[in-house]
């Protein structure tokens, strides 16, 4: 009630101030907000609309205007005809998703664990951050060639594994370590040996990114809720689940967030190491059904696009609305 | 009385092993941590021929930089560093300088669309970037650009470090706008309103009132999307051929043959990679993690 009594003036005000402005002022506020405006719509938002648009279409990418108007059919076949490698792709992508979010988990208790006044802080920080400067194309080339290299590598030599024929192929290896049997699916999804190795690649990295971001969050959480919640009793647990956790509700947002796009965008690593059998995701699909073997089909591609973008969706605008409407008070 | 003595005394002596436990549990952690890059950079110094039959695990016979002389020539390196620089530093001084003006535009002023702008750029800038690639791909090979200005000879812009460079502009821009349009809203708005009842116009606003008070977030900025953009390996990938146009993170793409099965030499190459992000990284490490937190915490 009150805020929408104050708020009134205030708006009216602040548009007066806007045409108080001398019309030079006016030409250079609009070129300051326009050239950047115009380069986003035109590089972003037009191609992720026109995504949307060429899903519906069968097009071979060679020449403007040759595009036919084909419905849902992309998205027929997607799901039917080609879930032998839809299915598969989006099944990893959310193992991912769930994977990253339990790293995320052991991210934030890094972070609290390294709040505690810990002695040398600065030091394990760097260590445990380290790995999120490095492109995950490097960090996919120093896995394979230090961890994963079947004749030297550290978990074969740990193992006792290197003698031929005896190595494990953390990479190359294609066989699932689960299945699940889908109805309606002819072939069972899983989880492959080599995506399981490269998901801990992956943790490496995201571990630190999120460590980081936590940690400084909890920096800014007032130290007499703490005490507060320690005089009334609660313990270590309680403290964190019912007083730090909530007041950091802005942080775990976008935690979150980044989790979920990590997730959804993964390509780096999987391109990097030649896509090897058993690790394809969405990412990988969209680019190849454009360029490279089996590309020049824009409206397949696009329709994977656009599973992509229906994924990630819902989580953006749950960030916006979170982010812009504590802004506004 | 005694039993009141008893919790006292025992209370701090579980502290202190818990404590044990923790910094234990932390060195440990820290340790596994640094095992993939000190491994690689122990075995980027050995010989192949030698790691191959006693492994990674052991005293060396003999180090050596063979390998990093063999990955920089075989690998092309200093071509590739040449266009990592062209596309990095354009890059970054463009995205700067346009999100800074964008921020200004739309925190120290209060006009109709402002929200309005500040969400598109923000929601653009979390759009996985394979959602954008293919409609941006016929985008560029239908805009008409000169060969003497580009090393590709196709007329278009596609293959051009040019395209790599715009849409790195364009999504960037999102990002660095989010933030310091935040960072912003936290300058008095007294200090442009004096400075406007004094005569001056926005564009000294900007430049000599907000811009000076800007200076931490803009190198916390500068830092982070400099490895952003140096590690950028999608857009380089899937917009420039292979070889000639490939700056250094996506040319790991290009090895082949021998060399993807030489252990050390890709670990010498990971290395030589992950060095220039690793200096910027250990420099300037206070502006990492503002540029970050900026990020998270809004305002």
């Amino acid at each position: 009630m009150s805020t929408d009594v104050t708020a009134a003036p205030r708006k009216r005000r602040r548009r007066r101030r806007y045409s108080q402005l001398s019309r030079r002022d006016k030409i250079a506020l609009t070129l300051m907000a326009g050239v950047p405006t115009v380069i986003h719509i035109v590089f972003v938002w037009v191609p992720a609309i026109s995504t949307v648009l060429l899903s519906f279409t069968k097009w071979n990418g060679l020449k403007l205007g040759t595009w036919k108007l084909v419905g849902l059919h992309n998205y027929w076949l997607v799901f039917t005809v080609f879930d032998d490698k839809f299915f598969p792709a989006l099944f990893n992508n959310l193992v991912l998703l769930v994977f990253l979010s339990i790293c995320s988990a052991v991210g934030v208790l890094f972070a609290y664990l390294l709040d505690k006044n810990i002695r040398g802080s600065p030091v394990y920080q760097s260590i445990f951050y380290m790995p999120v400067v490095l492109s995950l194309a490097v960090v996919g080339f120093i896995w394979k060639g230090v961890m994963y290299s079947p004749r030297q590598g550290m978990f074969n030599v740990i193992l006792g594994r290197t003698a031929q024929g005896d190595q494990i192929d953390w990479v190359g290896n294609a066989q699932k370590i689960f299945t699940v049997h889908v109805p309606g699916l002819d072939t069972p999804l899983g989880l492959s040996k080599n995506f399981a190795a490269l998901l801990i690649a992956m943790a490496w990295r995201h571990i630190g990114y999120v460590m980081v971001l936590y940690l400084a969050g909890l920096k800014s959480v007032d130290p007499s809720l703490r005490e507060a919640a320690a005089i009334d009793g609660c313990n270590e647990w309680q403290s964190f689940r019912r007083v730090v956790f909530p007041v950091m509700k802005p942080i775990n947002v976008v935690v979150f967030v980044i989790t979920v796009i990590e997730a959804l965008r993964a390509f780096d690593i999987i391109f990097a190491l030649k896509k090897p059998p058993g690790t394809q995701v969405l990412g990988i699909l969209v680019r190849d059904n454009l360029v490279g073997e089996g590309g020049g089909q824009v409206g397949l591609g696009s329709t994977y696009g656009v599973v992509l973008l229906m994924l990630c969706l819902g989580f953006i605008i749950w960030f916006l609305i979170n982010n812009y409407r504590e802004n506004e008070t | 009385m005694s039993a009141h003595l008893a919790v006292v005394r025992r209370q701090p002596r579980r502290a202190r092993v818990w404590r044990v436990v923790l910094y234990v549990f932390l060195t440990s952690m820290a340790l596994l941590w640094l095992v993939p890059v000190g491994g690689a950079i122990y075995a980027s110094l050995r010989p192949y021929s030698e790691t191959q039959k006693v492994g990674i695990f052991s005293l060396p016979k003999s180090l050596t930089i063979q390998n990093y002389k063999n990955a920089w020539t075989q690998g092309g390196m200093t071509h590739a560093f040449k266009n990592t620089l062209f596309i990095v530093l354009p890059s970054l001084i463009l995205i700067l300088a346009f999100s800074s003006a964008m921020a200004f535009a739309v925190s120290r002023f209060t006009w109709r669309f402002n929200v309005t702008l500040l969400l598109i750029f923000t929601a653009g800038n979390l759009l996985p970037a394979q959602v954008i690639f293919q409609p941006l791909f016929q985008m560029y090979k239908a805009m008409p650009w000169p060969d003497f200005l580009s090393d590709t000879d196709t007329g278009n812009l596609l293959g051009t470090k040019i395209a790599v460079i715009i849409i790195h502009v364009a999504f960037q821009t999102g990002f660095c706008t989010f933030v310091l349009s935040n960072y912003m809203k936290t300058i008095p708005k007294e200090l442009g309103e004096a400075a406007l009842v004094d005569g001056a116009s926005v564009v000294r606003q900007f430049w000599q009132i907000v811009m000076p008070l800007c200076r931490p977030a803009l190198a916390a900025l500068a830092t982070l999307e400099f490895t952003w953009l140096y590690n950028d390996f999608f857009w380089a990938v899937v917009l420039l051929n292979q070889g000639a146009e490939r700056p250094i993170t996506s040319s790991i793409a290009n090895l082949g043959g021998q060399f993807f099965s030489n252990d050390n030499l890709i670990a010498a190459a990971s290395m030589i990679i992950a060095v220039p992000t690793l200096v910027v990284y250990l420099a300037l490490q206070r502006h990492f993690i503002s540029g970050l937190t900026l990020g998270a915490n809004k305002g």
